[in-house]
């Protein structure tokens, strides 16, 4: 990527640099009285990650919800793929804020879950499943239950869930929101190798701009009240620098400045 | 640490059974015999084998009464927990059946049904069925949506969303309601005995009371109690080895 600039406003021109793997087209989304959503488009590059930040209540879960099938938009359409969509699907896994593990299931049935509901046999999703806790660094608590592991574990577990179905496109609602601060580092630097080595990809809800900046290729500012994206930036300089060196580079602080700048007035 | 829960178990046993003889020997009513002469009574009726003559009669209503109302109620929880037209139709029924006076119903059912096996079926039934109902169709209802939406979210079908999300997140409060319906029906059980015919262990009840021979009547009254005792901790070892990450919540972070 030869982009410089720090900054541009999602234009025709822009658009066309990468290729799409997920499109918003006019979205609009109601809750009865409430609109969530009004007239939002927004591209996804394909195997880059894309955050959605913004202050609370400004629908970055409900857009994020109506790529995943999950929520019919009140009008305009998500393609995946060029393909139109309607439901859940195969090509995206979600990962969810509250982790939404089940209980009774030891960490080894949950992360095998997407993969028995399609029908995978028992042994060969056991297989995926061990390889993906393996990854995600959970080795040795295969048969632990959920209530047995910390919140950071917990998430591991959502993850590798969504790893082991091999969607092309991940959506994660603020994932680290519910883990301890030196945990989301940690998890922070995790994205960022998953991004580089899956050929993924990612659509990240966050509501940090710290952690915004630090793990995406592009953020989409959304503003409630209308809900809109209002600027989309790239950051494109710090990205190969090193984990270690990101926090101090002078683009990383401009652009977490610049952002600021854009949400204070939005922030009482 | 079972050990522990097995000693305390055994200790409140005692002190109860304690408190018992104590109030026995005060006497804190003539008609009431100490704790000893009871389990007297009780080893007399099980040598000459009454205890099981009047068993073999008053678990035949306790078990059907219990199985119907497990299986049925369960089935009718999840309909109704699942399906807004049916809670409609359905839940004002139990919740009546719930709260109505059973002593009150009884007159009407042996009217309808005559004095046999069917009216004491039905009493257990009335008892059991409406609390099973109600937990089953409310914790099926209170299924986190979160659980709901990724199931969805990772493709399983309608089917497996209810057998592998919404059941299993409802046992603990459906057992809990196999708990409460199963209690109600050993005292519909009785309650039927004791209110349409005399037989069985309710037989035994009425008639120690009638001839005074007191040990005997609270004998048969210990001996309902602890089966029923029996078979709850049998149903929670079975809820235990079903489900096992049940059993504790999340812990906070
Ligand atoms: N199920 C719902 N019913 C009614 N209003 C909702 C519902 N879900 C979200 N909203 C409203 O829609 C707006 C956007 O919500 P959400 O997408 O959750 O925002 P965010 O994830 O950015 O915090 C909020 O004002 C919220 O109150
Ligand atoms: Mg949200």
């Amino acid at each position: 990527m030869t982009m410089s600039q720090t900054k541009e406003t999602l234009t025709a021109a822009g658009a066309a640099e990468f290729e799409s793997a997920v499109s918003a087209r006019n979205i609009s989304k109601n809750y009865g009285e409430v609109e969530a959503l009004r007239d939002m488009s927004l591209e996804f590059p394909r195997g880059q990650l894309t955050s959605l930040l913004g202050p609370s209540g400004c629908g970055k879960t409900t857009l994020l919800k109506i790529i995943a099938g999950l929520l019919e938009p009140s009008s305009g359409e998500i393609e995946v793929n060029g393909k139109r969509v309607t439901g859940p699907g195969p090509d995206r896994a979600f990962v969810f804020q509250d982790f939404a593990l089940l209980p009774w299931a030891t960490v080894l049935r949950n992360v095998a879950f997407g993969l028995e509901m399609r029908g995978v046999a028992a042994s060969e999703r056991e297989a995926r499943a061990e390889k993906y806790i393996k990854e995600v660094g959970l080795a040795g608590f295969e048969n632990s239950y959920p209530h047995e592991l910390s919140g950071g574990m917990r998430q591991r577990v959502g993850l590798a869930r969504a790893l082991a179905v091999d969607a092309q496109v991940l959506l994660m609602d603020e994932p680290f929101s519910a883990v301890d601060e030196q945990t989301r580092r940690k998890f922070q630097e995790d994205l960022l190798q998953l991004v580089q080595n899956e050929n993924k990809t990612f659509i990240f809800v966050t509501h940090s701009i710290e952690e915004a900046v630090y793990v995406s290729d592009q953020i989409a500012i959304l503003l409630p009240r209308p809900s809109r994206v209002s600027e989309i930036i790239r950051p494109s300089s710090f990205r190969n620098k090193g984990v270690d060196n990101i926090r101090r580079d002078p683009e990383y602080l401009d652009i977490v400045d610049e952002i600021w700048a854009s949400l204070r007035s939005y922030v009482e | 640490m079972p050990n522990r829960a097995l000693f305390l178990k055994l200790l409140s046993a005692a002190i109860l059974f304690g408190a018992w003889e104590v109030a026995g020997r005060i006497p804190v009513s003539f008609a009431f015999p100490t704790f000893l002469e009871s389990m007297r009574a009780l080893f007399a009726m099980t040598l000459d084998g009454t205890i099981f003559t009047a068993y073999a009669e008053t678990l035949k209503p306790l078990a059907i009464g219990v199985a119907i109302s497990a299986v049925l109620g369960i089935a009718i929880g999840l309909w109704v927990g699942l399906s807004n037209t049916f809670d409609w139709l359905f839940s004002p029924i139990f919740i009546v059946m719930q709260a109505a006076p059973l002593a009150a119903l009884i007159p009407l059912l042996v009217l309808a049904y005559g004095i046999g096996l069917t009216s004491k079926v039905l009493v257990v039934c009335i008892m059991a069925m409406p609390v099973i109902v109600l937990n089953t169709s409310g914790a099926v209802r209170n299924t986190p949506e979160s659980f709901k939406e990724m199931g969805r979210s990772f493709l399983a079908s309608e089917t497996s969303i209810i057998l592998r999300i919404i059941i299993p997140a409802a046992s603990p409060v459906i057992f809990a309601g196999l708990r409460l319906g199963i209690s109600a029906g050993f005292i519909g059980a009785i309650l039927s005995e004791l209110k349409i015919t005399p037989t069985g262990v309710g037989d035994i009840i009425t008639y120690s009371r009638s001839i005074a021979d007191y040990p005997s009547m609270y004998a048969a009254i210990f001996s309902i109690i602890l089966l029923a005792v029996l078979f709850l901790n049998l149903l929670e070892k079975i809820e235990v080895t079903l489900f096992k990450g049940n059993q504790r919540d999340y812990v906070s972070n």
